[in-house]
Formats: structure tokens, sequence, C-alpha cells
């Protein structure tokens, strides 16, 4: 049982679709998680050592602070819509495919 | 005065919202044990949730009464300051979506431990893991149970010490109530519900303040800095966080700790199991952020919302309860004021979804830990040979009463312990300890067993280590122990060492323990976390 579990997952992963299962996925999550982190932690100095630029009153009593503060969670919203976009179109297709060989590979 | 809500009369109102809170609870808890009868449907409440009922499960996990009162309340005293906390709260989510959820379902079946063990030595990684899942378990019900103490204290107009006990009791008995008879399923759903009111009682606050200033956000700021008695300064950085470079560096280190820890939280992680596949899983993420997010924003409206409308001067009973009761308040004030029908009705309904909230909380973190000591520690180290899934199921009950009473005993002591505080160091723990080691079994294929065990037990006591020697234990007035000074390192959060030290025993434990065993299972680990395949299916009831 073990062993045939071992071969089937060695054939999934020399598989030409889980090599391009994988670029894809990392494509997306290291540009985009190296952008977020940056962005937040931007926010997070501005904080600490741009007050001056922080305290600008944008509208009314509306400042940069506040605006920079809600594009966190725009951002936030924006970046889980995009992935989820993505994840659905370009990587779920190829794990079913690559899933259902398993099974294939299993049963032979 | 401390208790002002007293006064109100209305505590038969409340008293009977929180009844009906606590009855409602229980029956789901009564009617899902009904359907617990293998370990799948203990652990992982048959991995049968939807993505959409699982984000509002993890939703409810997730917006404990630290946040819902804790960060309205920040606000109300400190105004732009206290809103700093949700933000980092809130991009934390992205790192479990990007590059945790999805890979540990499918990699994992019912703990933190699971996903590590995959590859990894059983009896090592499963203790190491275990103990600091138990260890940031416990930081973090300690804060929700002082909070209910005084919290419960506070809305009912009682201030003695025994009256919070016996509030910490009670809530300590009916969490071990859920979790023994419920399991995984009795307690999503008591998440559920709790989300579904928390979610309803702040959208109603919000609309009520928005009202107010004919939403119109400039003019309720406006309002709040007036009300504040500091001005434009109330809608600036730097009443709280950063006065000068010891300071700055401590928040930097609270963001880092804060980002990097959700993904690292056991009870989050283990609500990933719950659903049938990955896909679910990544769809329970984004709801969760879609909630989580709509709720901190409506937290803004909240605490300045309470900053203009009512007296959060110092000495204010606001002011004295550290901000806890702002939103309570803010809830009487906007339903027409203290002794109005409207005022008293809406202070209740926020009281009860409060009490709602602590329960949930609570119990979701109760199930971690007996999860983790039942599933981990007892099936897989302390019992010589694999136990019937009977008898685990018996040992994960037993568990839970036992860290139900621990939480009680360490609790009544506690009580003057800051919530914020406890908080902030159960996800300094989860970042430092948990999250280097699950990264790295992901995706670094050199990564081993002893490489798993430094970057959990150096990671874990770092973190505690460096606190325990950080001005929030001695050397200042308002430390936990006072007439003493042994704080030699400076700053109150310890994430900006203790994470990159996480990540670096993790290194250099791989390369020290030589061991290259776990890559032999690598390729199967990344086939499984990328496509699902053999991955742990739903159960068929």
């Amino acid at each position: 049982m073990r062993e045939r579990d071992a071969r089937a997952y060695e054939a999934v992963h020399d598989a030409a679709d889980f090599t391009e299962l994988k670029r894809r996925y990392k494509n997306f999550v290291v540009p985009w998680t190296i952008a977020f982190m940056a962005w937040y932690l931007a926010y997070v100095a501005c904080n600490n050592w741009a007050r001056g630029f922080m305290n600008t009153q944008v509208i009314g009593h509306i400042n940069v602070a506040l605006i920079f503060g809600l594009l966190q969670f725009v951002s936030t919203f924006a970046i889980a819509a995009i992935y989820g976009r993505f994840a659905n179109r370009k990587l779920d297709p190829l794990a079913a495919g690559l899933n259902a060989k398993y099974k294939r590979e299993r049963r032979r | 005065m401390l208790i002002p809500l007293a006064e109100t009369g209305n505590r038969t109102l409340t008293i009977s919202l929180f009844s009906a809170v606590v009855a409602v609870t229980l029956y789901i808890t009564w009617w899902a044990s009904r359907q617990n009868k293998t370990t799948a449907d203990y652990y992982a409440g048959g991995r049968n949730f939807s993505g959409a009922q699982n984000g509002l499960a993890v939703a409810g996990d997730y917006m404990s009464a630290a946040s819902f009162l804790g960060i309205s309340g920040s606000i109300a005293l400190y105004g732009y300051d206290g809103f700093l906390y949700s933000i980092g709260f809130l991009v934390a989510w992205l790192v479990a979506l990007l590059l945790v959820a999805e890979l540990l379902r499918n990699s994992g079946r019912f703990t933190m431990a699971d996903q590590l063990a995959f590859r990894m030595k059983q009896k090592p990684v499963r203790t190491a893991a275990a103990t600091s899942t138990i260890v940031v378990s416990i930081f973090y019900l300690l804060a929700q149970m002082v909070g209910a103490g005084s919290l419960v204290g506070l809305l009912l107009g009682v201030k003695s010490e025994g009256v919070k006990a016996g509030v910490i009791i009670l809530v300590g008995a009916l969490m071990i109530v859920y979790v023994t008879i419920g399991g995984m399923k009795g307690t999503t759903w008591v998440q559920i519900v709790k989300a579904v009111l928390l979610m309803t009682g702040t959208v109603l606050i919000t609309f009520l303040v928005l009202l107010k200033f004919d939403f119109n956000i400039s003019k309720l700021l406006g309002a709040a800095a007036a009300n504040s008695g500091k001005g434009e300064a109330f809608l600036q950085p730097g009443l709280l966080y950063g006065k000068d470079l010891v300071g700055q560096i401590d928040f930097l280190s609270l963001g880092l700790a804060l980002v990097l820890g959700t993904a690292g939280l056991p009870h989050i992680l283990i609500r990933f199991y719950t659903v049938p596949d990955s896909r679910s899983a990544r769809r329970s993420v984004q709801w969760a952020i879609g909630l989580i997010g709509a709720f901190y924003l409506m937290t803004l409206a909240l605490g300045f919302g309470a900053a203009a409308l009512i007296n959060t001067a110092k000495g204010s009973p606001v002011a004295e309860s550290k901000g806890n009761i702002a939103s309570p308040t803010l809830a009487e004030a906007v339903g027409g004021g203290a002794g109005s029908v409207g005022g008293s009705i809406l202070l209740a309904l926020i009281a009860a979804v409060a009490f709602a909230t602590i329960l949930a909380v609570v119990a979701g973190l109760t199930l971690t830990s007996a999860s983790s000591f039942a599933h981990d520690l007892y099936a897989n180290v302390i019992a010589k040979t694999k136990p019937s899934e009977k008898s685990e199921l018996r040992v994960a009950r037993f568990a839970a009463i036992g860290i139900g009473a621990v939480a009680i005993a360490l609790a009544i002591p506690a009580q003057k312990l800051n919530i914020a505080f406890l908080v902030a160091l159960a996800f300094a723990v989860a970042a430092s300890a948990n999250l280097p080691s699950l990264l790295f079994n992901l995706f670094w294929k050199r990564f081993n067993t002893s490489g798993a065990v430094w970057s959990i037990y150096g990671g874990l006591i770092s973190a505690v280590g460096l606190v325990v020697f950080s001005p929030v234990v001695s050397g200042k007035p308002t430390s936990m122990i006072t007439g003493a000074d042994f704080a030699w390192f400076p700053l109150s959060n310890p994430g900006i060492v203790s994470i990159p030290l996480g990540f670096l025993f993790g290194v250099l434990g791989t390369y020290l323990g030589k061991d290259r065993s776990s890559e032999d299972r690598y390729k199967e680990l990344t086939v499984r976390a990328l496509t699902g395949a053999g991955a742990e299916t739903a159960s068929k009831h």
C-alpha cells in the first residue's frame, strides 16, 4: 500500500504539469508576498519616522495617515481577490488533473 | 465611579440576554454531539463545512473580545494610534492565504504538528509542536478569561473580586462543556452564531453613529478630536507609540509580530481542516478577510464615535476601564442615552454580544489545546501502541477538562495582567515558534527534524525569555513586578529579535542535525500540498 502510494506520488512529481504548477504558484506568491510586506512595513515605518507627511490634512479632518491606513485595507482586499481569481483559473485545473493522475497511478 | 452601567436598571435585561446566549450555544452543542462519532468528527467537524461557513467561524475565532472591545476602546482613548493593531491583524491574513491555508489543509489531518510529522520523526516534532500549541493557546486563553472577568463585572455593575472569579469559573465551565460535548462541530457552529451576532451588533451601532454625523467622516473625526481634548493630535500618529527611538523600534517589533503571528496561531490553523478541500480553505480565508476587514473598519466608527459622543477624559469610567467599556457605553448613548429604553436595550445587546464573543473564542482555544494533547502527545508520544479512536477521543475530552481547569486556575490570580499584552505575546510566540517551522517544512527540502525542534523551542524560549527580561515584567512603575529591575531587554515586544531567531534556529538545527531522511518524503509533501492528492477527505454521514 505504502509502496504504491510512494510510486504514485513519484509519478505525479515527475509530470510536466506538476513542474508547471509549482512554477505558477511560486511566481505568484513570491513577488506578491514581498510586495504586501514591503507596503505594510512602509506604513509602519511612516508612522514612526515620517510624521510630518502622515499629518498632512487632505480633506477636512482626514489626513494622510488615515488614508494610508485605509489603503492597507484596500490592498488586502484586492490581493485576496486577485489571488483567488488566479488560483481558480491557473492553479485549480492543473491540480485537479494531477490529482486524477495520482488516483489512476494508485490503481495500477 | 467605576460602575456606571448598574444605575441604568437594565441588569435584568442584560442577564436575560446572557442566559439566552448560553441557552442557544448549549443547544447547538447538544445537537452537534449526536454527530460526533469518529476522530475526524471530533477534531475537524467531519470536514464538511463550506468555505463561507468556515470563513464565518474563522472570523469568529479571530475577532475576540480583545479586538471588539479593546481596539474600539483604544481608538476612543488614543485616537489614530488605537487603529494600528487592526491593520497588522488584517494584513496578516495574506500570509495565511498565500503561503499557509491551502497547503496545510492538504498536508495535515487534525493539528499543526501533523504537517511537520508528515516527513519528520514523530516523537520529537510532535512534542515540540504540541508544547508551543499549548503555550500559545494558554496565553491567548488567559487574555480572554481575564477579560471576561472584568468585563462581565463592569457590564453587570459589580466590582467584587469574588464575582469576577465566579464569572471566570462560569466561563471556564461553559467552555469545557462546549468542547467535551460538542467537539469541533459544536465549537464551529458556536463561532458562526457568534460571528453573525457580532457583525449585526457592530453594523447597527456603526449605522447609528454615522447617522449622528450625517455620514460625514470628516465631521465625525473633527468632533472626536474636539471632544477628546487633544485636538488634531488625536487623529495623528504618536499618542500611544513611538515617542522615542526605543518606542519606535518597539512599534516596528509589534507590527512584525502582528503581521506574522496570525498564520502561526494553532486555533486558526486547525480551522482549515474543517473544510473538504483546499479550494474551500481558500474561500474560508477570503470570507474571513472580508468579514474581519469590514469589522475593523467599523471599529473606527465605534472608537471615534465614542471619542466624539461620550466622556473619555482622564478619570471617566471609560478611561478607568482602559477603554474596554467604550463600545457598550457608546451603544447606550446612541440608543438614546442612559436611562432611556433604547439605550438600555442596545447596551444589554452589545454586552450579550461581547459575552458570546468571549465564550466562543475560549471554546476554540480549549479545543485546540485538547486536540493537540490527545492527538500529538497521547496518541503519538505517550501511548506505547497506537490507541483506538475511542480511547484517543476519551483522552481529548479529559484533556479539555484539564486544560479548562488549568486556565481557570491561572486566570483568577492573573486578573491584573494587561489583556493587550497577553494577546501580543501570543502573537509573538506564534510568529517566532510556529511560523518558521511551518514555512521551512513546506518550502525547504533540506529542513529536518532537528531543524524543526530547534526552531520551535528556540523561537518559543526567545520570545517568552525576552519578555521576562523586558520592562513589561520589571524595572518600571507599570511592570508586573515592582521594586525589582532585571529588565536588560529594552523592548516590550520581542518579535523583532525572536522571529528572526526562530528562523535562524531552524537553519542552524538543520545543518547541525545532519539528518537527511526527511528529504525522502519531501516530494510527497509538495505533491500533496499543491495538488491535494491523497489529502484527507470529508467524512460521509
